[in-house]
């Protein structure tokens, strides 16, 4: 069967913007002035203006990855971008403070109603500072923090600097030097040991400016025994001009702890999103990224978990939807440094039209370990006859009393799966879709059930007269 | 079996002039190409220190000719055999060969056989990292083997070829050229020894050509010394419907660089690709691969085992390329690492490349220890623990020999396999 399904995949929710008076503007481009421009709004203390410059360094220093990555990094040009647009640098706690021209943006995506909700605490990002910060009072009580990474460095300096930069280092690749040198907002999180928060915590991130870069940077710590859920969704509208995302996420779990992290991604198809995150899960934690991937131009992503203590556990769930014209160049890093821990990752992608998506893998299990084990899987469904999908893992399972096992396969939407939903009355359009959705039933399946409603909606296959 | 013993149509070591003016611009092109570097992709995980060749010297003649000829034994029954040695040849015994089939050396070849030579003569480009020592290759090959198979014929018996290295420090370049015309058939067995356990140096090439319809087995048996580093770069061009069954089995060698690239340009081509790994001590074996479909409908298979023990050391990086018009591909990669000890270090990297959607594609890369409970079955029954441990590795290694069809060739590579894992 030769289809060529005209699949418009629903990426219009955040395609969207309105104009906003910024109080404070770094300019474009990026030099020492520019940090020293950041540092000073932000009221940094001199270690961090100090650790920024350093970054910028370590970041000028280093060559694009473009040795194995997509040459389309060339195309990003860091003197156009904007590094900092906020409009103060205190987020409101109570959205009817938050400014007008920020809120209605909010409230169009339809952040505070999800508050009500089921969310236990919000913050939501506009362009480099969270404009809106607030978790509810009964979780505020249990003595977890949950506030912007700023508030964090300020408030919590005892907690902050010990963690900060500790799981992924300045000089980890270039987008990490690029964000530990002018990062701004993200979340700070602390959960008390033995605390559970029963409902999600969410970050909302939103570009509304042209040629921006947005740089967030979190920073969570699960104290012993406790646990927590932390989901984030990003949104851009379509300019005509790049825009840059790059953040860094670094994830501690003590002993015991357990922390999910959740990203639905549906950046506009003019964003590149290229973030480091990583986890470091010590004895018996177990920490999990569920990561779905649909918007972008190209994003480079590959979430990480280093098991250091005995019997952490680490997983990634990945889902990636390449459209026309778009990278998703996915993957996870499973780093084992403990006897008996374990790692899943589950990737699924789907490429449609001319668009490519790519899973990258490492996994490493160290000499002299015992019991550690790891299990891959890597499945990607081809649309159309000239979509792409690549798999680059690398494995070193070293010791012998270690397994490991990897498995991928490329498979295509049967005719037959399609032709029986026809027979049955269903448009090849629905059919498509219905085909899609039960390829990543089973992983959609672990999202909180209010993200697993709007991934479904988001892969929803709109097709008309496309039997060519 | 014929003693019958030929001279060379040509002397040995003496190329033609047009193709000494290439080997100078090949050498010049060795010298100006970068040595590799660790962020090169083909060169991830790769050990460097062994590309330090400055300790390797030009291999003189042969001293003990008639005792490698002695020891180039392998099948009892073979159609025709070729021995050579420091990049010279010793021996030619060719009397059962079908008429029409050319078995001499590359030299020869290049003066008699002109036209096919230059068809087929390293006609594929590097492509897996290794265009510095193909270089290098190219501008110091001597002698090598030529097999020609016209089409329509086939070769019942298998040839053999033998290549030697003598002498400490000696650096040989062996080569073996396969062309197989349409619809013949051959099996060819290419044995890589060192007459000595000293250190040597080894860069081989060997191209692999098989028009529509053709057949060929081809087994290399690489068992250099424990001290050799070695180059082996393999290319296999399958066209419409001809089928491919290559092996490597690497014995020897103290650090082994290969790299097979398959292209299949021809409709319903095949290929299989497998490759049996023991290493131990501080052995390495570094294999990089590509399995390229061009065509559409075509099949291959990649399976490569590798059994490390002491502190050895392993890399496999396949691809599986699916070109865009490769639709009804079929492609199947698969590396094994079953791990004796807690110092190996196995690194894999299987790799897809797809850019067709109507494909059955897959690979897989497992890595585990024996079976504690197949060792305790053998120990129960009275097998010391380090004598079932070398029959599960063999039970492992002979898993992938039932796919050579020949009962005498797949019987001979049992015996080699279990002499190479002292069992008896």
């Amino acid at each position: 069967m030769e289809t060529k399904p005209d699949l418009n995949i629903d990426r219009s929710v955040g395609d969207f913007h309105y104009d906003v008076d910024y109080e404070f503007d770094a300019g474009t481009g990026l030099t020492e002035k520019t940090i020293d421009y950041i540092s000073d709004v932000k009221e940094d203390p001199d270690w961090i203006r100090e650790f920024r410059k350093e970054a910028l360094r370590k970041f000028n220093s280093m060559p694009m990855p473009t040795h194995w990555a997509s040459h389309d990094l060339e195309n990003i040009v860091f003197d156009n971008i904007r590094y900092y647009l906020s409009q103060g640098t205190q987020p409101k706690r109570s959205w009817d403070d938050v400014p007008e021209d920020v809120k209605r943006t909010f409230e169009r995506l339809g952040i505070p109603e999800q508050e009500r909700k089921f969310l236990a605490g919000v913050e939501a990002q506009f362009d480099s500072e969270a404009a809106y910060s607030n978790i509810k009072a009964a979780v505020g009580e249990q003595g977890v923090i949950f506030v912007g990474s700023t508030e964090g460095l300020q408030k919590h300096p005892e907690i902050f600097k010990k963690w900060f930069g500790k799981v992924i280092p300045t000089g980890d690749n270039k987008f990490s030097a690029l964000n530990s040198a002018v990062f701004s907002g993200g979340s700070f999180i602390y959960i008390p040991p033995g605390v559970k928060v029963k409902h999600p915590l969410q970050a909302y991130f939103r570009i509304n400016a042209e040629n921006f870069g947005q740089f967030e940077r979190t920073l969570i710590i699960a104290d012993e025994g406790s646990e927590v859920m932390y989901m984030e969704g990003c949104t851009a509208p379509k300019f005509e001009t790049s825009t840059l995302h790059s953040a860094v996420v670094e994830l501690v779990a003590l002993k015991g702890a357990k922390i999910q992290y959740i990203t639905v991604q549906n950046w506009s198809a003019n964003v590149f999103n290229l973030v480091t995150k990583r986890g470091l899960a010590h004895e018996e934690a177990e920490i999990k990224w569920i990561d779905c991937n649909i918007g972008s131009r190209l994003t480079m992503k590959y979430p990480g978990v280093i098991m250091k203590g005995r019997k952490a556990r680490g997983e990634v769930i990945s889902i990636a939807l390449a459209g026309d014209g778009q990278h998703q160049d996915t993957g996870a890093k499973m780093v084992h440094a403990a006897d008996e821990t374990t790692s899943n990752i589950v990737s699924k992608s789907i490429s449609i039209g001319k668009g490519r998506s790519t899973y990258r893998g490492l996994v490493q299990i160290g000499r002299h370990l015992k019991g550690c084990k790891n299990n891959t899987e890597c499945d990607a469904l081809l649309i159309n006859t000239d979509s792409r999908t690549d798999t680059y893992p690398a494995i070193t399972v070293r010791g012998k009393e270690n397994a490991c096992q990897h498995e991928a396969s490329v498979s295509k939407i049967s005719a037959e799966q399609i032709f029986y939903m026809q027979q049955r009355g269903i448009s090849e359009g629905a059919a498509m879709s219905l085909a899609v959705n039960g390829f990543v039933n089973d992983l959609v399946q672990q999202f909180p059930m209010e993200y697993s409603v709007e991934l479904k909606r988001l892969i929803d296959l709109e097709m008309e007269g496309s039997v060519g | 079996m014929t003693t019958l013993m030929e001279k060379p149509a040509a002397a040995p070591s003496a190329w033609p002039a047009w193709f000494q003016a290439e080997q100078s611009a090949a050498l010049a092109e060795y010298e100006k190409l970068p040595v590799p570097v660790r962020k090169d992709e083909s060169w991830r995980f790769a050990n460097l220190k062994a590309l330090d060749l400055s300790a390797f010297v030009d291999a003189n003649p042969v001293a003990s000719e008639g005792r490698l000829i002695n020891a180039s034994t392998g099948l009892k029954e073979t159609a025709a055999k070729l021995i050579l040695g420091n990049n010279a040849l010793l021996h030619r015994e060719a009397g059962l060969l079908p008429k029409g089939v050319i078995l001499e050396t590359l030299e020869s070849a290049a003066a008699n056989h002109t036209e096919l030579f230059k068809k087929y003569f390293m006609a594929q480009p590097v492509e897996l990292g290794s265009r510095k020592y193909a270089a290098l290759h190219k501008a110091r090959v001597a002698a090598g083997a030529f097999l020609y198979v016209p089409a329509n014929t086939s070769v019942e018996l298998p040839i053999e070829l033998f290549q030697w290295v003598e002498g400490a420090n000696a650096s040989v370049f062996p080569h073996t050229l396969i062309v197989c015309g349409e619809n013949s058939r051959v099996t060819v067995v290419d044995y890589f020894k060192s007459a000595d356990q000293l250190p040597a140096f080894a860069c081989g090439v060997n191209d692999l050509h098989l028009a529509r319809g053709a057949k060929l087995t081809y087994i290399s048996v690489q068992d250099w010394s424990r001290e050799t580093t070695a180059f082996h770069l393999n290319s296999t061009i399958v066209d419409r419907e001809a089928t491919a069954t290559a092996l490597i089995a690497n014995f020897g060698g103290a650090f082994i660089r290969g790299e097979s690239l398959s292209r299949l340009v021809g409709e319903g081509s095949r290929s299989e690709m497998y490759s049996i790994n023991p290493v131990e001590g501080t052995r390495e074996i570094d294999q990089r691969t590509l399995q390229d479909h061009v065509a559409p409908n075509a099949t291959s298979d990649l399976l490569y085992l590798n059994a490390l023990d002491d502190k050895s050391r392993t890399i496999f990086a396949g691809l599986i390329k699916v070109q865009p018009g490769a639709k009804g591909t079929d492609a199947y990669q698969k590396v094994k690492n079953l791990i004796l000890s807690d110092d190996a270090d196995p690194n894999s990297m299987p790799g897809l490349e797809i850019l067709n959607d109507e494909v059955r594609c897959s690979h897989g890369a497992t890595n585990g220890p024996i079976s504690a409970d197949e060792l305790f079955y053998m120990e129960a029954r009275g097998i010391p623990a380090d004598k079932a441990r070398r029959l599960i590795v063999n039970g492992f290694f002979n898993s992938l020999l039932t796919h050579i069809e020949n009962d005498p060739l797949r019987l001979h590579l049992e015996g080699l396999l279990a002499a190479r894992l002292a069992i008896g």
